[in-house]
Formats: C-alpha cells, sequence, structure tokens
C-alpha cells in the first residue's frame, strides 16, 4: 500500500502543484541555467528551482550544507512521503532507492578540481563522500531516525520503476513491513552531453508518439513512496493513497542503447507484471508509458503496446508526461509512478501535452488532451539503456 | 587468486600516475589475459571498457558449464551486478572530452559509463532476457546483491542467479581512496557467485544465511555495527574458516581485528594479498571462500565484510552433506 508519495519536478514542489500541471499538461521547458550549455546542439531542459529552505529534520545544517542538487530533491520529495505517511522514527525501514547518477554534480567538481588545481585538497574529501548514491540514502535514514539495508538500483533509466518494484516486492514476500522508497535525479553536465553528444536530444520540441518526433528532452526531480503492508496501514489507520499490485522487470539484450524494434521485452515486462498481478491487459484502463519521443523507443513501445493489447487495443488510453517535465532518467520511473497515484485519485489522463500528429502504427489511444476517465488500473512503463526494463500495476483503492 | 592467496604474499603494485602530480598512485592492476578471451570477440564486448570484461570473465568462469543451458534458454538467469566506482574509467575520459570540446565528445564512451553497462554487455553475451539489477553501494553490497539473488530464487523469479562484483581502476579512483586511507592499495577485477536452488546436495557449497546491514547511521560505530553482525552469525568453531575484508594496513584493520581477535579457527585475508577492490572485494572474499571450503575439510566459512561508508555485513556458507566434487 501506498500510504506517502513525495514529488519534486519541474512543474512544482509538492504533490498538489504537480498534479495541477500534469493534469492540464503544462510544460516546464527552459534554457539550461545550471550549468554551461555553449557549444552543444540543444539547450534546454527542464530544471528544478530547489528551495534554499530545507525540512526540519534529523540532519544537521553542516550536513545539509555538503549535499548537492540531486540528494537535496531527494530529501525534499522522501519528506513529503514522511509526513504524509505519519511514520514515527526508529525501527527497520528498508530503503530502495533508483539513481543513474547519484551526486554526479559532485563528481564532476572533484574532476574540475583534482586536474585544475592538482594541489588544492579543500573540499574534495566531502565531495567523493556525498558523491556517491548509498551517501544519499544513509542521508534519509539519518534524517528520519530508521534503520535497515539500503538498496541503490541502478539500472539506468528504468531505476525509478525497478526500485519501486523491489521495494514492492520485500513487502509482497513478507521481507519488510514498511519501505521507503523511490528515484531521484539531478540534471548534470556529463549526463546532458552525454545525451547531446547521441543527438538523442530533440532540437525542437520533445514529441512522444508523434509522427514528427526527433528526441528526447532531460529533465531532474525525485519522487519518494512510503510503502507498507495492507495490515499495518489498516492497523494505523492511514490513508491509503494507492496499491501497487504488479510488477515485471526484463532485458532488452538487443542493443546497449537502442530497443528491439519489435519490443519485445517491454511486452515481457508488461506481461510479466500482469501476471503478478492477475490480470489480464484489457482491466488496464490507462498506461503510462515510457514514451521518450525518441524514433526508436516511441515505435518499440508502440509495437510492445499494441502486442500486448491485443484485441482490446482501442480501448486502452496511453500517454507521456515526459511531453511535461521530460526524461527524469533514474526519477523517471518513480515520478511516472506518482502520475498514476494522481491519476487514480483525480480520475483523469494526464496528456501528451506536446502531441500533434499520434503516431499512426499506434492501436490504442494516444491521449493528447486533458480528460477524465475512469481509471481503476494503470500501468507505468520504464525502459532503460542497457536493455533495463520494468512495468508496475497500481490499483485504485475505493 | 588461488595460488595468490596460498603464497600469502601481496601481489606487486604498479605505479599509476595521477595527472598534475609527481607523486605516483599505488595500485594493483589485472594483468592482461593471454591468449585474448574469446568472449572478447563478441560484437557487444569489443568497445567495452575493462569492467565489462573483467565481469564477463568472473560471470563465465562462476557459471562453468551452465552458459550452454543459459544460452539455450533452459535456464532463466538473473544477473546481479554490484559496483562502487563503476564505469569510471568512460565516464572521466568522456567527461574530459566533453568538457574540452562539446562537439567531440564521443557517444560511444557515453554509453559505456552507464552503471548497468557491464550487465548489459553479459545477458546479450548469454542471451538472457531475464531480470538484471545493478546495485550501486560500498563493498557490504555484494552480500546484499547474494540476499537478493536468493530472493528471487525463493521467488521462482529465475532457475539460478549470478551475482558480480567488478570495479576497474583510474587514477580518479585510487586519488580518492588516499584521501581517506594514505596506505590503500587499489585494485580492480571482478568476483562472480552462481546461486541455484537444487536439492542435489553434491554440488558443494550452501549459501545458509546474510546477516542484516549494519548502516553507518545515527552516529554509530563501526564497532558496533561488528558486534552485531558478528552475533547474528553462526557460533565461534574452529572447523569454521574465517574471510574477512582486512587488507594489512593497521589503521584501517584495527576494528575488524579486535572484534574477530578470538577466532578460533582458519583465517583469510584476501583484500591483504589482492588490494582493495571495492565492490570486487567482497565478490573476492566470497569466492576465496567457497574455493577454500571446496578444497578443505572445513565445515562451513563466516565471511565478515566491513564496508568503507555504508554497511557492515556478513554471510555464513557451509559445506553441504555429501562430499564436495
Amino acid at each position: 500500500m501506498i500510504t506517502g508519495a513525495g514529488l519534486i519536478t519541474p512543474l512544482g514542489m509538492d504533490w498538489s502543484t504537480n498534479a495541477w500541471g500534469f493534469r492540464r499538461g503544462h510544460s516546464a521547458f527552459r534554457n539550461v541555467r545550471g550549468f554551461n550549455v555553449t557549444g552543444r546542439r540543444v539547450q534546454t531542459a527542464a530544471e528544478v528551482d530547489i528551495p534554499n529552505q530545507m525540512p526540519r529534520t534529523r540532519l544537521t545544517r553542516r550536513h545539509l550544507d555538503r549535499m548537492d542538487r540531486a540528494a537535496k530533491m531527494l530529501l525534499l520529495s522522501a519528506h513529503q512521503a514522511w509526513i504524509q505517511s505519519g511514520w514515527l522514527p526508529g525501527g527497520q525501514v528498508p530503503i530502495v532507492l533508483g539513481t543513474t547518477s547519484g551526486g554526479m554534480m559532485l563528481g564532476q567538481s572533484y574532476f574540475a578540481q583534482g586536474t585544475g588545481e592538482p594541489t588544492n585538497h579543500r573540499q574534495q574529501a566531502a565531495r567523493i563522500v556525498h558523491y556517491q548514491a548509498q551517501r544519499q540514502g544513509l542521508d534519509l535514514a539519518d534524517a528520519f531516525g530508521i534503520a535497515g539495508p539500503i538498496t541503490i538500483v541502478a539500472n539506468a533509466c528504468a531505476s525509478g520503476g525497478n526500485a519501486i518494484g523491489h521495494a514492492w516486492e520485500l513487502i509482497r514476500y513478507g521481507l519488510a513491513e514498511r519501505v521507503i522508497s523511490g528515484g531521484y535525479e539531478a540534471l548534470s553536465e556529463l549526463v546532458f552531453a552525454g545525451f547531446d553528444s547521441l543527438q538523442a536530444l530533440s532540437s525542437t520540441q520533445c514529441r512522444p508518439f508523434d509522427t514528427e518526433r526527433d528526441g528526447l528532452a532531460l529533465g531532474e526531480g525525485a519522487a519518494v513512496f512510503a510503502l507498507e503492508t495492507l495490515e499495518l496501514a489498516q492497523r494505523r489507520r492511514a490513508n491509503v493513497l494507492a496499491e501497487i499490485v504488479g510488477y515485471g522487470a526484463s532485458t532488452d539484450i538487443h542493443h546497449l542503447t537502442q530497443p528491439e524494434p519489435g519490443g519485445a521485452a517491454a511486452f515481457e515486462a508488461m506481461t510479466l507484471a500482469c501476471q503478478s498481478a492477475r490480470l489480464h491487459p484489457s482491466q488496464i484502463q490507462y498506461v503510462n508509458a515510457h514514451g521518450t519521443g525518441t524514433v526508436m523507443n516511441d515505435g518499440a513501445e508502440t509495437a510492445a503496446l499494441n502486442r500486448w493489447a491485443g484485441n482490446t487495443a482501442s480501448q486502452l488510453r496511453v500517454s507521456s508526461t515526459k511531453s511535461s517535465v521530460g526524461h527524469l532518467l533514474g526519477a523517471a520511473g518513480a515520478v511516472e509512478i506518482a502520475v498514476c497515484v494522481m491519476a487514480l485519485q483525480g480520475q483523469w489522463i494526464p496528456p501528451t501535452c506536446t502531441l500533434r500528429q499520434p503516431e499512426h502504427t499506434a492501436q490504442f489511444q494516444l491521449v493528447k488532451s486533458p480528460a477524465d476517465a475512469f481509471l481503476e488500473y494503470v500501468l507505468s512503463n520504464s525502459f532503460g539503456f542497457g536493455g533495463a526494463n520494468a512495468s508496475l500495476i497500481i490499483r485504485r483503492l475505493t | 587468486m588461488r595460488e595468490a592467496l596460498a603464497q600469502g604474499k601481496p601481489l606487486p603494485v604498479h605505479p599509476l600516475p595521477r595527472p598534475g602530480l609527481s607523486k605516483l598512485l599505488r595500485t594493483r592492476r589485472v594483468p592482461v589475459p593471454t591468449p585474448r578471451p574469446e568472449f572478447l570477440a563478441h560484437p557487444r564486448l569489443r568497445r567495452t571498457s575493462p569492467i565489462s570484461h573483467y565481469a564477463t570473465s568472473a560471470a563465465l568462469e562462476a557459471l562453468g558449464n551452465e552458459v550452454m543451458a543459459v544460452k539455450n534458454g533452459s535456464i532463466r538467469l538473473g544477473i546481479i551486478l554490484c559496483v562502487m566506482a563503476g564505469c569510471v574509467s568512460y565516464s572521466r575520459r568522456f567527461y574530459d572530452e566533453a568538457s574540452r570540446a562539446p562537439a567531440a565528445a564521443s557517444p560511444l564512451l557515453f554509453s559505456e559509463t552507464v552503471f548497468n553497462a557491464p550487465a548489459s554487455h553479459l545477458a546479450s553475451l548469454l542471451g538472457s532476457t531475464a531480470i538484471a539489477y545493478t546495485l550501486v553501494g560500498d563493498p557490504g553490497m555484494f552480500l546484499i546483491g547474494l540476499a537478493l539473488g536468493a530472493q528471487w530464487l525463493r521467488e521462482d523469479k529465475i532457475d539460478g542467479c549470478v551475482v558480480v562484483g567488478a570495479e576497474e581502476l583510474d587514477w580518479l579512483i585510487a586519488d580518492a581512496a588516499r584521501r581517506f586511507q594514505r596506505n590503500s592499495i587499489v585494485s580492480e577485477g571482478a568476483g562472480a557467485i552462481y546461486l541455484k536452488s537444487t536439492s542435489d546436495s553434491r554440488l558443494g557449497i550452501e549459501l545458509q544465511s546474510i546477516t542484516d546491514a549494519h548502516n553507518y547511521v545515527h552516529g554509530r560505530s563501526r564497532e558496533s555495527c561488528l558486534a552485531q553482525m558478528r552475533g547474528q552469525l553462526p557460533a565461534d568453531d574452529k572447523r569454521v574458516l574465517l574471510c574477512d575484508s582486512q587488507q594489512g594496513i593497521l589503521r584501517a584493520d584495527a576494528v575488524e581485528a579486535k572484534t574477530w581477535a578470538n577466532w578460533p579457527g582458519v583465517r583469510l585475508s584476501p583484500k591483504v594479498i589482492l588490494g582493495d577492490g571495492l565492490a570486487s572485494s567482497s565478490a573476492w572474499q566470497c569466492v576465496a571462500a567457497t574455493d577454500y571450503l571446496m578444497q578443505s575439510e572445513l565445515s562451513g566459512a563466516v565471511i565478515s565484510v566491513v564496508g568503507c561508508n555504508q554497511q557492515t555485513i556478513g554471510a555464513y556458507i557451509a559445506r553441504s552433506g555429501l562430499p564436495c566434487d
């Protein structure tokens, strides 16, 4: 059961602002301010304006000062989830997080100073410590006064989805009663330059599932959930936001950065998620697609969705919220699950706000305008470099 | 590794230049294999960085004859790769290029910088489409990876699981390590354990338990974490091997040495011989302990991992009922 959720995206710093923005299909792209993009093919992304004031936790001011953007976004969203869940400090609470680059900006600073001023050791040790993703997990444990194993899943753009799927399985199989799980990612020069060098970034506008799509757009953010067993939630009389009911993961071995065009591994992940939820695809009303806006991803995902939904595909509604906030990489899966929870709660479907000419091979309905809907089960897809695929199914609790 | 550990003599140190400083960094490198391993001819592995080579090599060795069963689809293989620094060599090179001349930055390098690239290459080589995770953390993460593999097997998600710990050397890593431990000798490589559920005890060694991960949170000392970890492992027994994570540096080893000072049985400290291989170190410990059990009459082995910045965690493996092959 999801009893707490926190969300930081370029659309806003809290749940309600994000719900407002995603529901209406707002867009959050701007010229990159966080680092120098001179000389890059593309110069826009969706950035988060992190507040100066961090929430009050058990972390000291000195500790907070050493945290980078990624760690701060993680803490901000985790704090929202923690408060909403009503959990109290203490006890064993595993932490399962997804990220692709942890505190990469600190790594960049370490490298820049280490090569530019090799004899200047100022702050270098702290940068090493806080760069590492496990430090950010430890920060959460310290902040909320909890103990338990910390697992960082780094499965590229599926990291957030895999992390939450793993957290759900810990609860499902009786290995934990409560888990904190989510994904986080801060934009960094290295990653931005990487996608730019791959020519994967759209030089116009990120338009998932559009026939004219020409690439993805990057973003940053974090989403964290408080997950617990039904028994514990009932015992505490907690407010349950939604229930995770299915998870599937698979590996696409076609290419390091390109999906197999037929979407076989994506199909497998969705099928496994349905199997674990004991659902038929026809029972899923909405899919929040991975939908990056690249020719290859959206083509493969379209093929996978067509095959998976089969003869009920025409009833299925699909959108990609990356049109609003970009691709949040290791945070994408977590943020998109948060959007699914919002959609279930509000009974609406977030649009692919930049979609003009829907992909003509899609047999499903591509949602391009804000829409109300009856939603009971929704599915979220996350596919990553290296062929890491994750699909999760979330249920509305009535 | 077996020979090196049996000899008990630390492997030679390789001096590594550190750009901008005249002082050389102390490292231990993986020797270049001759002849060149056949798997490197696979299209996915041709341009990869050393960590992918090491991870693949270790995984193939662990899988042994099962490779064909994985390739022909009769075994659903889970892959868990554990890293701490990960694909640092290409990351450093790519960022260097991208900072100097954005237009010249190589996309081939960038795609190899993602943490899960080695696991992806391994899956591709084996034709394995089942679940694969890459876990990032300190050396204790390898034991978390073993526990996860065992969990997947229990859930019948897979038929076998290869858990790999791998790292590659770069001056950036050796430079970072010396800031925390001046005498440290950073090394590289990989270790892998293949887990399988079976009732056939002739297979040899059984993973019996993994302790809780005792994290360095709320100001907890390593001493207290170690004491709790030891308390969750079987009682002292002179027929049990202790494979610890000491590295031959007095200050760094002090807490672990004190905790296990009264251990009655045989001890093994692979890091003293091999160096600090970060996530691969704990994999080496598990491989070394397993191998030692296979070669001896001991009944089991305790593995003690005192991670550098996240956790202390232990494992217990034991010989199965029947004699090993």
